[in-house]
This record gives structure tokens, sequence and C-alpha cells, in this order.
């Protein structure tokens, strides 16, 4: 081995450079999703569930309340949203687990700037999420939603929008976990609320105010809302049930329009993203 | 402060709270050579190598590394050193090939040479052949070569290395040290090190000794081992306390019985043995002349052997755990 040394000099930094390394973070985020069976086919299990069974179950329940609809095509796109968002904060999890195995530092250690690992972790985290959703769209014909080239790709860009703030929430609270434990207890905290309000399982027409309030707050409710309007543009509902099951997000009298809902979500993923990276930044 | 030196430090020191951890060290390491950290665990190698890797912030003093600020220069200190720490920061579910790659693009290696540069260092540690085997497959002493792979990967001008060699057999320690001697040969480098193994010191150009927080003395092992000075003699005979008193009267040594032996020292021994010989007036059984080892050396600049050194330690930590329960 007498070959001359290939010298390398690792050029100054650049956006070309951070741009790199926001395709490598998001490249390893698919590598290790792909690698991982058992994770992919667990977070598939869970929304599968709950349509088919639980969906099946409650619908045989509600059936004559919501005459001409299917309960499961209602919960259909809430399952989509859950299974975006559980993909997505295991994702975001992943920080953990890097941090208790000693991968983290090997990042925090480059020259690059921490923005650039933090925005492709939730490019991966969505990706990743997005890749999931698929799986749950091809299902679509099985609970009577039509496979409209439009909705496929509104429900598409929709899932990425939301998993992208869903992994920069979980980011934020990763940054500082020491542990995988910790961070999943959190989780679940964080994220049982959040499902059970955002009008993913039951619709968000005719609460108690208090109740109402809760759901308004919660900002998955704005993930949730465009993909359910999405899916009834789709359908043929009678227009008494279409009102009770797709009531839309009221502000009091307002009608929110689905384009401030996702202007919403994209701007909390925005902010979000902001705060994981300073955190980053202080952690050092 | 010399302005081509490839790590200059002046006064660098770091408290948690009120503990010290280094207590303003000052010392230069040249271009090209082999510099040691050697101090029992505790000692503030490893709060030491942090700073100059610009992953903790001092609370005093400065230091430069390849001519950039740890502080104010932190990208430019990053782009320009290698880093092997004591725990493997590898993702154990990639392939070899895929952990380089991955370093490869966050330290922006050009991409023309990556492949190239991804193989030369691979084979330089023999685990080209494994490249595409998951490292989670690997064993300690291959993560460990891995890790030395992927510190060199962007041509840096330093590589530190914090305790290489710690909880390797003896076989991949040689072999770590056959790759860093044939580094510094190939390629225009620094090596940065801490260890709390004599044997290994000995490889370096040159050492600093540090012991709670200070660094006590720098120097080639060689200097060191002749500041101590006298070579160790020990030599049996049939009659021990006459051999003691012949040696101060003919020779004004003072010896003691030690291990055994009658033990003396003298300045340059094998020159000695032939004179004892000849002038002790009485047989020898046989002689034997040890130069002082680092260990003697070690001991004669902090008052006490590595071992203890670290078992202080060692009961320090454990006393900690226990307060804080």
């Amino acid at each position: 081995m007498a070959t001359e040394a290939i010298g390398v000099r690792v050029p100054a930094r650049s956006a070309g450079h951070d741009l790199r390394a926001v395709k490598i973070v998001l490249h390893r985020e698919m590598l290790r999703f792909v690698n991982d069976r058992t994770r992919m086919l667990s977070m598939l299990v869970q929304p599968v569930l709950w349509l088919f069974v639980m969906g099946t179950g409650l619908g045989s329940l509600v059936r004559g309340s919501i005459p001409g609809v299917d309960y499961r095509t209602f919960m259909y796109p809430g399952m989509i949203s859950m299974t975006v968002i559980m993909t997505a904060m295991f994702s975001a999890g992943s920080i953990v687990w890097d941090r208790e195995f000693g991968f983290l530092r090997e990042m925090l250690v480059a020259p690059v700037s921490r923005g650039a690992i933090v925005i492709g972790k939730c490019l991966g985290g969505a990706v990743v999420a997005v890749g999931q959703g698929i799986i749950i769209v091809a299902m679509a014909g099985l609970v009577g939603v039509p496979y409209a080239p439009g909705l496929i790709v509104t429900l598409l860009l929709e899932m990425f929008l939301a998993a992208f703030t869903i992994t920069a929430f979980g980011v934020t609270l990763a940054a500082r976990m020491k542990n995988m434990q910790t961070f999943f207890g959190l989780m679940q905290m964080a994220i049982m609320p959040m499902m059970f309000l955002s009008g993913a399982m039951f619709p968000l027409a005719n609460l108690p105010s208090w109740l109402h309030l809760l759901t308004v707050v919660n900002p998955m409710t704005y993930a949730v809302d465009p993909m359910r309007e999405a899916v009834f543009a789709h359908l043929d509902v009678p227009s008494a049930a279409a009102s009770m099951l797709n009531p839309g997000v009221r502000w009091f009298d307002f009608q929110v329009p689905v384009g401030l809902e996702l202007g919403l979500v994209a701007g909390l993923g925005f902010v979000l993203l902001l705060v994981a990276v300073m955190e980053f930044r202080k952690a050092e | 402060m010399t302005a081509d030196a490839a790590v200059s430090v002046r006064g660098l020191q770091k408290a948690y709270g009120k503990v010290e951890a280094v207590k303003g060290v000052d010392f230069e390491v040249r271009p090209g050579e082999v510099f040691g950290f050697l101090g029992p665990n505790g000692a503030g190698k490893t709060t030491t190598i942090n700073m100059l890797c610009t992953l903790v912030n001092p609370t005093g003093g400065s230091a430069t590394v390849a001519g950039h600020d740890v502080v104010k220069e932190r990208d430019e200190v990053r782009r320009n050193i290698g880093l092997v720490f004591q725990d493997p920061t590898l993702d154990g579910y990639l392939s070899a090939e895929q952990n380089l790659r991955f370093h490869a693009e966050l330290y922006g290696v050009p991409k023309n040479v990556v492949a190239d540069r991804i193989r030369k260092v691979m084979e330089m540690v023999a685990l080209w052949d494994r490249k595409d085997a998951k490292v989670m497959t690997f064993s300690g002493g291959m993560k460990r070569r891995l890790e030395i792979a992927r510190g060199l990967l962007h041509s840096p001008r330093v590589l530190f290395l914090d305790e290489p060699t710690v909880g390797l057999d003896p076989q991949t320690r040689s072999a770590i040290w056959g790759y860093i001697n044939q580094l510094r040969l190939m390629e225009d480098i620094t090596i940065f090190m801490t260890t709390h193994y004599m044997d290994e010191a000995e490889y370096c150009d040159r050492i600093a000794i540090i012991d709670h927080g200070r660094i006590v003395v720098i120097d080639s092992p060689e200097a060191l081992k002749a500041s101590v000075g006298e070579d160790r003699v020990q030599i049996q005979t049939a009659d021990d306390s006459a051999a003691i008193e012949a040696l101060r009267e003919r020779f004004g040594l003072e010896a003691a019985v030690r291990e055994g032996a009658v033990t003396f020292a003298v300045a340059s021994g094998e020159e000695f043995v032939p004179r004892l010989f000849a002038e002790l007036g009485m047989p020898i059984k046989s002689v034997s002349v040890s130069r002082p080892s680092l260990d003697d050396v070690f001991m004669s600049y902090t008052g006490s052997t590595i071992r203890d050194a670290e078992a202080g330690a060692d009961t320090m930590t454990w006393m900690r755990a226990m307060a804080r329960r």
C-alpha cells in the first residue's frame, strides 16, 4: 500500500455542503426504515386493527345514526393520520436512540449546521411516514373510498405536511431525552390525547363546549380535517350525514378553510423546527 | 505561541460547578508528531480532548487546533480534525461502507474522491472485504478500526484518539499501533492521543503527564526516563548484608534488599557492571540492570503509581455515586 495519499481538503462550509448533509441524514432515515421490517409491520398492524376491527364493531353500533355511510369510511382519513403520526414520532425518537448508541455525536461534531441535521431528520420522518401512508391509501377501496388520482395526490401532500410537523415536534421532545423509555413514555402521553381530540375517531360536531374547545386548540385537528375534507369531497354522501360526519373546524362562527388549516400546520412545523435547531445548538 | 503548531494551548481550564476538571494547562503539539496525554482515569484527559475538539467550551484560557481557535472558529477546527472517541459512535444498522459514506457527506468530502478515499482508508485497517457487513456484526476491535478509518476519511490535519486501545485485546492493540505508525509515514498528520497504558505512551514522540487536572511534565519518553536518572541494578549474592556493606565502602552506594535481591540505583548501570565484578571482592550469582520505565517516571513526578492513582479516582467516583443516592 505504498500509493500516494489521496489528499482531501474539506472545503469551507457552503449551502451546497449543508444540502449534502440534509440529503445524507434523510438517506439514512430511509435506509434504516427499509431495513427494519418489524417496525414497518407493527406500524401497519395498529391502524388496520382500528379500521377493520374497531371500525367494523363500532360501525354496527352507529349504523342507524349515520344512514348511507360506512363508519369505516368516516374513520379512514383518521387512520391515515394516525399511521402518519405514529411513524413520524418513531422517526423522531430515533434521535434518542442515536444519542444512546453514540451516533448522534458523530453528527453533532461534523462541520455542518445543526439546521441541516434537524431538517434532514424531519424530512426523513416525513418521507418515511408518507411511505407508510401509501399502504393505507392503497386500502381505500376496501372502505368505499374511490381511487381518484386527485384525491391520492392531495392525501399524500397532506400526509407529508402533517408528518413533517409531527417529526419536528418529536425532535423538540427528543432533543433533551437521554433514553428511549422516557421518550416513549412522553410520546404516549402527548400522542394519545392529541389523537383522541383530533377528530380521527369521532366527528367533531355537536360536542359539549369544553370538548369542542380542546379539539380546536389541538393542532392535530388541523392535520386531520383537511384529509377528511379531501375524502368526503370524493364521496357521494347524503348531506345530513356529511354535515354530521364532516363538520369541519369552526372558530365561533367562522368556518376555518382548508387552506388556513394547512397553513397552520405548516407554520407550526416551521416554528417547531426552529425550536429543535435551537435546542441542539444549546445542547452542545 | 508558535504559529505553525498543530495544537497550541494556553492556560486552558474547565470547571464543572466547583469541580475543576482541568486547572489551566499549557502545551504545544508540533506538526507531524504523535503526542500522548498520559494520566490516570479522571485526570482531565478526556475533558481536555473534548475542549480541543470543540465539544466542550473551556471556562478559561485558549486553544488553537490547526491554527484555528476552538471557540471562535469551531467549524474550521472541526473540518480539520478527525475524532475517535472512547465509546463507539457508529450506526450498527448500517454497513461499514454506509457509515463511512455518511461521514464523507457530512464532512463535504469532494464527490469525485469519496469512493477512492473510502476504499483507501478501509484497506488500511483491513476491513475492505467486510465493507457490506452491518456494523453490529463487528467485534469491538473491528469497530475501533472502522472508527479510525472514518476519522481519517476527510484527511484531517490532526487526529484525536481518546484511549484508542482501551478494552481491546493485545493483538488488536498492536494492530492499531501499526496503523498509527503507518499513518504518520503516509499522511501529513499530527496525532493527539490519550492513554493510561504506560507501554503505549512509549510509542509517542512526546508525552505530557497529566494528574489532577494539571500537566506535570512534557517531554519525549526517553528524556523523561533519563530525567529519572539512574538505572536500577539488582544482584544476587551469598551474603546480602556483606554485599551491602561492600557497596557502601567501595563505591559509596546505598543499597537495600528489594524483591529478594540487593538493589541499588546507579547512572549508566551497564557500564558499572564490569567494575562491580572486578571490585566488589565477593562472588556475584546473578545481576540484572533495568532502565527506568515510564512507571518510574510517573512515580517520580506524581508521587504515586498510575494504578494507585486510578484506584484513588475510582474510589472517588464510587463515593460520588454513593453520595448521589
